[in-house]
């Protein structure tokens, strides 16, 4: 290629880089700046990052750290209780013959295209006749219901586990289930990283449901805590640094646990995509 | 015998959710939007639920914030979608293209907003949109140009360039990966065939990962009429978002500010529908296309 089309290839990437990234440098670079500095959009001055993630922890009586064990509780629980769910079922899906089965698959890919808004109301109306609304469970529970992740379970079950595998372990003379929990599971290993890292993020990205389910500030998650805090802001800017702050934390476990998974996310997405 | 067994336990757990969270609530969506909670004469005794046919249809149909806020998410998907998919292949090729330098680290860099809840990203972005906070309007005003993110005219591409900002890079990779799986048998033919690094991108490249197009298409498309969060943080500080701005934040607002849930429930089948329709009538399109 001529050096031209070279030195455009990398610019355009470049430019798309920094898109990318500035926003999140500013957001480092943000939080550690006192609300003077930050309003002046003195870029370099009014250094307090300690104080500001004290006054993060400190502010409304330590709320902060309780929406973080929260949204903690709710995203690595859930997401590893759903994982567990929808590899089983797409398992099943890829091993097993029954009648109607692929209808039935058809209704678990239909239910990726229902808005979570629809589902919003009666699931609060549900929740309220059962008593769990403003709980814990009115948002763990629908949170590890994820079709899509089935329809991955099953691509991970066709491509790792080879029915010759299976047979060899029904020859001597192991139980399905046995063979599953035994042999299948293990190797469906990779696949479950996929799903768990996938639902970590949708859960921790949750907004709309625990806005609908919840009331009481202490079992918010950080999504629904910082939107409330923005709010707050606009009236008290002493909100802005500890928003800015609380954001930053709120986006270390996500990168955290995407760097040390990265080839498991990979091999999700690309499944996803090639089939 | 014992395999059915082993079958059912397997796919049991995720059935009784695929019930109780997914077919229970959409069935009760539809069957709540033939109701409605009539009030008794001056508000005293008990509120009876009467059956009222296609009324709260006919009241969302008509309702100008409605059409407005369907009107909005039309005009959000045109504008968004196609600078979507055409700046995350563009990128996935180019990257694919083997000139350009730091491929794995762009990757990263590219892929990185993706792990930024879409709450912190509408939260970091609005900040850069609010003048005093944003260096980005002291860099214009620097030049002279006074820029205002949120208003009017300006605040539903504010609202794309979030999501794109977002989502950019998790579709790139997709392609990415798309695009590594193209033989390269036939990536050589071309070269032989006298094809230069342009036309074999955009005429045969480009052509063999149409799957993961319409793919990526078509999941954009879903989650891009479901727009809530941006514009609700948005609207915390603009009175250019009303509470009705798109039909997600109409269904919320019927149903848990006007507590009507007939009306949030007729909503929430309209924009169901209409999500289911356009997903079909996509599919369908680019299907007939291939043929």
């Amino acid at each position: 290629m001529t050096l031209l089309g070279r030195t455009t290839v990398n610019v355009v990437v470049g430019i798309a880089v920094l898109y990318t990234l500035l926003p999140v440098m500013w957001l480092v670079l943000a939080a550690t700046k006192n609300v003077d500095a930050l309003f002046n959009s003195d870029l370099f001055g009014g250094f307090s990052l300690v104080e500001n993630v004290k006054n993060l922890f400190a502010m409304d009586k330590g709320l902060y750290g309780r929406w973080y064990l929260n949204s903690l509780l709710y995203a690595v629980i859930g997401a590893a209780v759903s994982a567990f769910i929808s590899i089983a079922a797409g398992y099943a899906f890829d091993k097993y013959a029954f009648r109607h089965k692929e209808k039935l698959f058809g209704l678990v890919l239909a239910a990726v295209m229902v808005p979570q808004t629809v589902l919003a109301l009666p699931l609060y109306l549900m929740a309220s006749g059962a008593g769990l609304v403003n709980t814990f469970w009115a948002v763990f529970i629908p949170a590890l219901f994820n079709p899509f992740g089935v329809y991955l379970g099953r691509i991970f079950a066709q491509g790792y586990v080879p029915d010759e595998v299976l047979e060899a372990a029904r020859i001597d003379g192991a139980g399905d289930l046995a063979t599953y929990f035994k042999v299948a599971f293990r190797m469906l290993g990779p696949g479950m990283v996929t799903l768990f890292l996938f639902q970590l993020t949708t859960i921790w990205n949750n907004f709309f449901l625990p806005m609908v389910m919840l009331s009481d500030q202490l079992l918010y998650p950080v999504s629904l805590g910082l939107y409330q805090w923005n709010s707050s802001a606009t009236v008290s800017p002493e909100y802005y640094p500890v928003v800015i702050m609380g954001s930053l934390f709120a986006v270390l476990p996500l990168i955290l646990a995407f760097m040390l998974l990265q080839r498991f996310w990979k091999a999700g997405m690309t499944a996803g995509a090639v089939k | 015998m014992k395999g059915k067994l082993a079958c059912a336990v397997l796919m049991a757990p995720f059935f009784v959710l695929l019930v109780t969270v997914f077919l229970i609530p959409t069935g009760t969506a539809i069957w709540l939007s033939f109701f409605a909670a009539d009030q008794p004469g001056l508000g005293f005794g008990p509120e009876s639920t009467v059956f009222v046919g296609l009324r709260s249809y006919a009241a969302v149909l008509s309702d100008p914030t409605f059409l407005n806020g369907l009107g909005t998410v039309v005009l959000y998907c045109v504008l968004y979608i196609p600078l979507m998919v055409v700046g995350a292949l563009t990128l996935a090729l180019l990257l694919d293209s083997g000139v350009a330098k730091l491929r794995s680290w762009a990757q990263m860099s590219l892929y990185l907003p993706h792990a930024v809840p879409g709450i912190i990203a509408a939260l970091i972005w609005l900040y850069l949109y609010t003048p005093g906070l944003s260096p980005i309007i002291d860099l214009f005003a620097q030049a002279d140009i006074e820029i205002n993110f949120l208003g009017i005219n300006t605040v539903l591409p504010s609202i794309v360039n979030i999501a794109l900002w977002s989502n950019l890079g998790y579709n790139m990779v997709i392609f990415y990966a798309a695009l590594q799986a193209v033989p390269r048998e036939v990536l050589e033919a071309s070269v032989v065939d006298g094809a230069g690094p342009v036309k074999q991108a955009v005429r045969i490249k480009a052509p063999l990962v149409r799957g993961a197009i319409v793919t990526v298409g078509i999941f954009t498309l879903i989650w891009a009429l479901q727009l809530f969060t941006e514009p609700v943080l948005l609207s915390q500080s603009t009175p250019m978002i009303s509470a009705r701005f798109s039909p997600s934040m109409y269904i919320y607002d019927a149903a848990f500010t006007r507590n009507n849930y007939g009306l949030a429930a007729a909503a929430s089948v309209v924009l169901l529908a209409f999500t289911v329709a356009l997903s079909f009538g996509v599919t369908r399109w680019t299907n007939r296309k291939a043929a």
